[in-house]
């Protein structure tokens, strides 16, 4: 707690620089794409929100593991905690692909694998915090959840490959690779990447701010336990 | 495990809700669907593996919320877990009973109500067999949330939204092994990977079922 709330304003000062620097200079310092015009840059916000939106899940499942393994109770209010920023994200991703979609594709929705994938994806958030809402006891609720998350960790995957087998896609590869020896043009690359740490860095805080919640949550209610014990 | 097998059997069959119900609804989805896209024959073939994937995986789940909730208000669960029969085979046991009062029935009526549905000819046969292979998974899945939702007061519908996600990979490869087989295109693919889906399932899902239902038991 106390090297969170040491942490917490500093990070929260970077993520909303970055955040300001990386979406303004996106926003109006860059030129229009030649063939989508200014709809170019809502990738500003649609690139690093469904990244965001997959790694939230991945940390789920490694602090749901770690309080399988070590029972670290932080571990699981944590992933408990990034459970609806993960869900938000994944509603980001979706909303600003469909409003991009619509002037590009000529439609809001279309059934391709990716999109049908993060659908999937948030339905799994949903069912992940409907889980954690309906059940009384903290510990009984935190080891069904993890097991939850790893299985359902197990069957994302699959559902990804076999949503690729189901339809061919319409969305376009990654924008940002490492290996790639360039990716998009340097003008629209440098915003997005600053985007991207300003994203990562609001994770970062929002989760910080949702963990204490938590964990001052628990405290409260092992005291109010104690009261009515003694 | 033979015992059990057979205890849950005979509770379903005298419950009168075993196999009757699921089928009943099976046969109702199909006779709805017609009703809310229209009746041309054309159209209906084309959705029709869809329609009985979608309804199968329905009238599976419809039953879900029983199969430990039952045992566990009665304390029967508790006498199982201290049973010498470890939990996940109490788990594969009741997982399979689901699956010969639902899987079963349901696969072996599909094709009566591909009828209905004027499935094409080549459709049949690996109708039956994709649900065949296919509905065992859809078991073990729902005895897995079953499961998770055992100790909840009102589970069942937190039990669907659970579940339903699970669903997607199975639902996708058995109803397009079914389309391939009509289009005439190779459908060993997505078959394979059914039965994929299915081993995965009975192999590693009875450990994690078993886990949730002793947290469930504390």
């Amino acid at each position: 707690m106390r090297t969170s709330s040491a942490i917490l304003p500093w990070v929260a000062r970077l993520a909303i620089l970055s955040l300001a620097v990386g979406l303004i200079w996106g926003f109006f310092f860059t030129p229009d794409d030649y063939r989508q015009g200014s709809t170019v840059k809502i990738i500003y916000l649609h690139v690093p929100s469904a990244t965001m939106a997959i790694n939230i899940w991945a940390m789920m499942l490694v602090t749901s593991l770690i309080w399988v393994v070590r029972r670290h109770h932080v571990s699981v209010l944590a992933a408990k905690a990034a459970a609806p920023i993960g869900a938000t994200m994944t509603l980001i991703a979706l909303a600003t692909g469909a409003i991009w979609g619509q002037p590009m594709w000529g439609s809001w929705w279309e059934w391709d694998p990716r999109l049908t994938a993060f659908l999937i994806l948030f339905l799994f958030y949903l069912g992940y915090m409907a889980l954690w809402a309906a059940i009384d006891n903290p510990d009984a609720a935190a080891d069904l959840t993890s097991i939850l998350c790893l299985v359902g960790s197990v069957f994302a995957v699959i559902s990804r490959y076999a949503i690729n087998f189901w339809n061919q896609g319409l969305h376009q590869g990654a924008s940002l690779s490492l290996d790639a020896e360039e990716n998009i043009s340097d003008v629209f690359w440098q915003p997005l990447v600053i985007s991207l740490v300003g994203f990562g860095l609001l994770f970062v805080t929002l989760l910080l701010i949702r963990t204490r919640t938590e964990i001052r949550a628990r405290r409260l209610m092992a005291l109010k336990q104690r009261e009515r014990l003694g | 495990m033979r015992a059990l097998l057979a205890r849950d059997l005979l509770l379903a069959m005298r419950s009168g809700g075993g196999f009757g119900l699921s089928l009943a609804f099976f046969l109702i989805v199909t006779t709805l669907v017609p009703f809310g896209v229209g009746p041309q024959t054309e159209l209906l073939a084309r959705i029709a593996p869809g329609i009985l994937w979608v309804g199968a995986l329905l009238a599976c789940l419809l039953s879900l919320d029983r199969l430990f909730q039952l045992d566990f208000e009665d304390g029967s669960l508790d006498l199982l877990a201290v049973s010498p029969l470890p939990m996940e085979g109490v788990v594969a046991t009741k997982a399979f009973a689901h699956w010969i009062t639902t899987g079963l029935p349901l696969t072996l009526s599909a094709p009566l109500f591909g009828v209905l549905l004027n499935l094409p000819a080549p459709g049949y046969v690996w109708l039956l067999a994709s649900l065949a292979i296919g509905t065992p998974a859809l078991s073990m899945i729902g005895a897995f949330g079953a499961s998770i939702t055992v100790g909840l007061k009102r589970g069942g519908l937190l039990l669907s939204l659970l579940v339903l996600p699970l669903y997607v990979p199975t639902l996708i490869f058995g109803s397009e092994t079914v389309r391939r087989a009509i289009d005439d295109q190779s459908f060993s693919a997505p078959l394979a990977m059914l039965a994929g889906i299915t081993l995965l399932a009975c192999a590693t899902l009875p450990f994690a079922s078993a886990a949730a239902i002793r947290i469930n038991l504390r």
